[in-house]
């Protein structure tokens, strides 16, 4: 089962990456990043799930430690998503100010710089 | 879990940053003086130094401590970028007040933005678990994107804060790749439970073949996701394409503070994670980092060569520094002898570094400021209009080259000793055939300054606090230079904590 998660979330990671780099408009660009995010959410997740008891078997003994991160996994889930929002909040404004100055959110227009 | 008074006691350098900066933001809107905000700002970081000394005479009589159930550490490793980013903020505001005034009536919230920044930067170095480093990174990245567009009417800032945004969110989405393969394959997300973990767990979760590097297919993939993630913060080759644009388009003093702050603090969090975390697979990382190492101030270097924009070019610079620093923590030797060395010697040269970047860069904000000509040709003349701005910029660029006696060669001698030292000889001797190569580049702007003529009759004149901000830097270079001992000292300290 953890074999499929780990597939399923390499598989949104590629569609993400894909997207970033591919995408010309702004937003299409902040929606690939998040779906890179969620990719690793799914593997966070998965992870926390099938790993974590697997590792405490192996140390024979449930440490204060190792109980602690039990769902640690989860937990920098909901921190992913919450840090993701933020990023996604801050993308919007500069698209905002960008369409303000330019009427365009093409990000290869945005290239005065490359030579 | 249980949170005490000692816990916040231990982050309150952090805390009082935080403060500071809602402080004020909210002065502003009661004070008409600006002038007012910005000396706030600059006598109200005395409270967070104040603050990492008492933390700092506490661990030194009871040693390191960690706070939060061990999601901070807080050692003499991280206290020194406690220090270091503070005296580089001070610095910043000192120098840049003119500069602000042009995002007049935003002026506070840039310095606002700049404390927040740092708050997050002063936790990285500090981070004890991988949840930690991603807040910190998060907390220091998102307001600088902000700042990076600060001029928000201008389209090449606008650009910048989009390209900074953009190839942070990329690269921290790959950096959470990473963490979470390395979760997967060690079962916890705390950095000192990673020892004795990878190397079983890696490989009793991925049938145990041996001939893997790194033990295990799982921590293969997280390092390689990791090295980069960080890539990006560090800009190291193959990952630095955003940083030239990103130093030309955003203002001149969040450049700056990318290029020392940032980077100090992305340093320090690579050598934590990958040498707490991860050195039962160090032979393997530190080849990997040697290489990248290698390639990046050679490539940095190069294309510095071809550059018109001085502001490019210190851009440029920066990727090269990065690669000399990256020697450093290629450096690891294990158990051999003198393990510290690698880790001594980038903390020295972050210092100098963040000296002599500064000096330059507060110069190159000086001038530009003035001429609005930012071309490496409109510097020429320099020696004539600003004598006393040109010799100090010429130190400084001496000093990146590393020519004696200044800071840059010293620290660099102790960088090639320290890949010595970790059998990499030939790492040394690349290092050192790009410093002669960086001396093209450096040295000519110097001949723009001295022997170029200009017909431009602008004089450059700067407020009294920014050339107290330059007195310091410009003196840090040549007294760090000709007696290294006492923050060499410190440095070993230091880096007595992760090894």
């Amino acid at each position: 089962m953890l074999e499929r998660l780990l597939i399923l979330s390499a598989i949104l990671f590629c569609i993400g990456l894909y997207g970033a780099l591919s995408r010309r408009h702004v937003i299409a660009v902040l929606i690939s990043v998040e779906i890179m995010f969620n990719a690793v959410n799914v593997a966070l997740v998965a992870f926390s799930r099938y790993v974590t008891p697997a590792a405490l078997r192996a140390a024979g003994e449930v440490t204060p430690i190792a109980e602690s991160t039990l769902l640690a996994g989860q937990s920098f889930a909901v921190f992913v998503i919450v840090v993701a929002a933020a990023e996604v909040a801050l993308g919007l404004a500069l698209v905002i100010a960008m369409v303000r100055t330019k009427d365009s959110v093409d990000v290869t227009e945005a290239s005065l710089m490359r030579r | 879990m249980n949170i005490g008074i000692r816990d916040l006691f231990l982050i309150s350098p952090e805390l009082s940053v935080i403060v500071l900066a809602i402080i004020v933001v909210s002065l502003d809107l009661a004070v008409r003086r600006k002038g007012v905000v910005i000396a706030v700002a600059v006598i109200g970081l005395l409270v967070p130094m104040v603050a990492g000394v008492s933390v700092w005479s506490d661990i030194r009589t009871t040693g390191a401590d960690t706070a939060f159930n061990g999601a901070l550490v807080v050692d003499e490793f991280a206290l020194y970028f406690k220090f270091l980013t503070v005296t580089v903020l001070a610095l910043l505001f000192l120098s840049s007040s003119e500069y602000a005034s042009r995002f007049h009536p935003f002026q506070a919230e840039f310095y606002g933005l700049l404390l927040l920044s740092s708050a997050g930067l002063m936790l990285l170095p500090a981070a004890g678990d991988l949840i930690t480093v991603y807040i910190s990174l998060e907390l220091a990245s998102l307001p600088v994107i902000a700042l990076a567009a600060y001029n928000k009417t201008r389209l090449k800032s606008l650009e910048a804060g989009l390209k900074y945004l953009m190839l942070s969110a990329v690269s921290s989405a790959v950096l959470l790749y990473g963490f979470a393969f390395l979760y997967g394959a060690t079962g916890t997300l705390q950095l000192v439970s990673f020892d004795p973990a990878i190397p079983a767990i890696g490989q009793m979760l991925m049938n145990g073949e041996s001939s893997i590097p790194f033990g295990g297919v799982a921590v293969m993939v997280g390092v390689v996701l990791v090295v980069a993630g960080f890539g990006f913060k560090l800009s190291i080759v193959p990952f630095q394409m955003w940083t030239p644009d990103v130093y030309e388009g955003a203002p001149t003093p969040v450049a700056a503070y990318l290029a020392v702050a940032s980077k100090a603090a992305a340093f320090a969090v690579v050598l934590r994670v990958f040498y707490t975390g991860l050195d039962p697979v160090a032979s393997d990382w530190s080849l990997l980092f040697a290489v990248l190492a290698a390639i990046t101030m050679t490539v940095g270097n190069v294309i510095a060569i071809a550059q018109t924009n001085v502001k490019r070019l210190l851009g440029y610079s920066a990727i090269a520094q990065a690669g000399y620093l990256l020697m450093g923590v290629a450096a690891y030797v294990g158990s051999g002898p003198d393990p510290e060395l690698g880790i001594e010697a980038v903390l020295f040269y972050l210092a100098g570094y963040a000296a002599m970047n500064m000096t330059a860069f507060f110069v190159v904000m000086a001038v530009t400021n003035r001429t609005g000509d930012e071309t490496i040709d409109g510097l020429a003349g320099m020696g004539r209009r600003a004598p006393l701005l040109a010799a100090l910029l010429g130190l400084a660029l001496l000093s990146l080259t590393g020519i004696p006696p200044t800071v840059g060669f010293i620290g660099k001698l102790f960088l090639f000793n320290a890949a010595i030292n970790a059998d990499m000889l030939w790492l040394a001797v690349i290092g050192l055939l790009n410093s002669v190569l960086s001396a093209y580049y450096y040295l000519s702007v110097v001949r723009v300054m001295y022997l170029r003529e200009s017909d431009n009759p602008i004089r450059i004149t700067l407020p009294l606090y920014a050339w107290a901000a330059l007195a310091v830097t410009s003196c840090a270079i040549l007294v760090l230079g000709l007696w290294p001992g006492g923050l060499l000292e410190v440095a070993r300290q230091a880096a007595l904590n992760l090894v």
